[in-house]
């Protein structure tokens, strides 16, 4: 018992260690690629037509005007590249301390400390992203049980042909074609933004249909390997009614690997919802990394969002992974 | 072999054919605009109709075919071979290799979710169509890596194996000649769903302007310049023509890819 402890606890330490250096990682990788930008992100953003000062004014308040790194290898006279030591006075450690301090460092565009444009936005995401997820479960769990339950039968195999569409089908052509269902021709709902409440209906069905698709063909195919369990004949022989068999019994058991698909696809949903809030204007992170960061080049707001996206994305995944060893102690002890 | 996965091959067919024939195949110059031609529904001329600005959209769906599939093979060829060799190295040599490779890096890429990386590159690096092929095989060749590895070190364990080491065999060609050739069946079917993938992302991040910018007569610019409301209204099959083409290619492939996985794995038949 002992040895076991020590065991899960070393396991726990090793699991945020490397938690640890994944998100130091992501961090660096989102401050160094801004040095890939073609080109001068000042030019960019103020137009050929500044003038040197209003350049050079950009670049010491954004820092561009600072070393990249700790070190570099600018060329000289000659053009030879040298080793150049820049010690801690680089944009590298700029952006940790911006982060450190919690603005993420300002806009290139408005000057507004870019943490607060996303705390803007980001409720709107989370949003999406949990009716995405409800509405994937209100479709997946009846369909999945229906299919699993007349296996090979006319239903099943209609069930699998919907399952298979709403996964080849991707949000970017799902999307407008429920815009020209609903609000082009029958006029029910807005083809964007986000003001009446029922403007989450389209975005969040049109997000959660592919996570809808995978989750009715697990729960199906879950279903299917409960029926065949003992217990299941058990519950029959005690004269439950088949309702309750599946319902009661054999559903709680095959919801397992759904939870775990649950929590791993929030992540894929947040990366989604940018295509999704694209499509509909939803004011959420994803709209405001394409529209405002990309399209503008606003590159502090492109951090930002990349960093909190992925972000969430490991922190769901930890959850998801708790949630799922505390479920099923089958996987808490190996 | 099931039916389904034979309709995969089919149309996979008839996909590499249409892309390789393109020019004999489409009726119509792809980037020839004409305004008094806009919106037309489709005909006996334009099979598939005309599009805002009166390009005819069976000629453009046909080119795009040759994107597609041109970005599916490189990116599942170029990711593939980086990932066989990353993941064959880490699980034969195992240590600290091993440690770096599956400790690290795979949990390093596996915090991103894929799309939002190959974005965040093609947000850093600009649109264009080498580069979107660039980002979507750096997020590409972790998934197999994993494979390999995991098959590299079943494999490795194998009697053939110690006995070609007992033989005084050298260690590449353990890998190359015994080891390889028996973990690499997962990686057709991988490659099979990953052709999925990539066909999925390019369209996307061309949707989202960061993939082959337009005129190019990619499916997903193609998506993203007839979903605007006054287009939808005129001329939805603008949009939905390009969506069955994406359809249609990305369940063939899955269908190849679930129908190779039971054929090579008997034991997931019965689901």
């Amino acid at each position: 018992m002992k040895t076991k402890l020590r065991h899960s606890i070393l396991g726990g330490i090793r699991r945020l260690l490397i938690l640890l250096l994944v998100a130091w990682t992501v961090v660096s990788l989102v401050t160094l690629l801004i040095e890939l930008v073609p080109g001068d992100p000042a030019v960019a953003i103020l137009g050929e037509q500044a003038t040197p000062e209003q350049f050079a004014q950009f670049r010491e308040k954004h820092g561009l005007d600072r070393p990249p790194f700790f070190f570099s290898f600018p060329r000289d006279q000659n053009g030879e590249r040298h080793f150049a030591w820049h010690g801690a006075d680089n944009r590298y450690t700029d952006y940790w301390s911006a982060l450190l301090r919690g603005d993420m460092g300002l806009s290139f565009r408005n000057d507004r400390p870019v943490i607060s444009l996303i705390l803007e936005r980001y409720p709107a995401t989370i949003e999406l992203a949990i009716f995405a997820m409800l509405i994937a479960v209100a479709i997946a769990i009846p369909l999945g049980v229906i299919a699993g339950t007349n296996r090979g039968t006319l239903i099943d195999n209609a069930a699998s042909v919907v399952a298979l569409l709403g996964i080849s089908l991707p949000s970017f052509v799902i999307g407008p074609m429920l815009v020209y269902v609903f609000a082009v021709k029958l006029r029910w709902l807005a083809p964007s933004g986000r003001f009446e409440w029922s403007d989450i209906i389209l975005p969040a069905f049109t997000l959660g249909a592919a996570l809808s698709a995978i989750l009715t063909r697990m729960v199906r195919s879950s279903v299917i390997e409960e029926l065949g369990e003992d217990y299941v004949r058990t519950a029959r022989a005690k004269g439950l009614s088949e309702r309750t068999v599946v319902y009661k019994h054999v559903l709680k058991n095959g919801l397992i690997p759904v939870v775990t698909i649950l929590g791993l696809q929030l992540g894929v949903l947040l990366a989604g919802a940018i295509i999704t809030e694209k499509i509909f204007g939803w004011p959420g992170l994803g709209l405001l990394l394409v529209e405002d960061g990309i399209a503008r080049r606003d590159y502090r707001v492109v951090q930002g969002c990349v960093l909190v996206i992925s972000m969430t994305y490991i922190v769901a995944n930890l959850l998801t992974d708790m949630v799922y060893r505390w479920l099923d102690p089958r996987i808490r002890v190996s | 072999m099931n039916r389904l996965t034979i309709i995969g091959f089919v149309i996979v067919a008839i996909l590499v054919i249409v892309a390789l024939f393109a020019h004999w195949i489409a009726p119509y110059d792809i980037s020839a605009t004409n305004l008094a031609m806009r919106y037309l529904p489709p005909s006996a001329e334009h099979w598939f109709g005309t599009d805002s600005t009166g390009r005819d959209i069976f000629s453009r769906v046909i080119f795009g075919a040759r994107i597609s599939l041109k970005v599916g093979l490189v990116v599942v060829a170029v990711s593939a071979l980086i990932g066989t060799v990353m993941g064959a190295v880490s699980g034969y040599y195992g240590g600290w290799v091993d440690r770096v490779v599956s400790g690290y890096l795979f949990n390093v890429f596996l915090a991103f979710p894929g799309l939002l990386l190959a974005i965040a590159m093609v947000a850093f690096l600009g649109a264009g169509l080498n580069k979107l092929i660039l980002a979507l095989c750096i997020i590409g060749w972790v998934g197999y890596a994993r494979l390999i590895r995991g098959q590299v070190l079943k494999v490795r364990e194998y009697d053939f194996v110690q006995a070609a080491r007992a033989l005084g065999a050298s260690d590449a060609r353990i890998l190359l000649i015994h080891i390889l050739p028996n973990a690499i069946q997962p990686l057709i079917v991988q490659a099979s769903l990953g052709m999925a993938g990539a066909v999925l992302s390019e369209a996307a991040l061309s949707f989202l302007g960061l993939g082959v910018p337009p005129p190019a007569p990619s499916w997903g610019v193609m998506i993203e310049e007839a979903r605007d409301l006054s287009t939808l209204q005129a001329a939805p099959h603008a949009l939905i023509f390009p969506g069955i083409a994406i359809a249609l290619t990305v369940l063939a492939f899955n269908f190849i890819g679930d129908g190779l996985r039971e054929y090579l794995d008997p034991r997931q038949r019965s689901r």
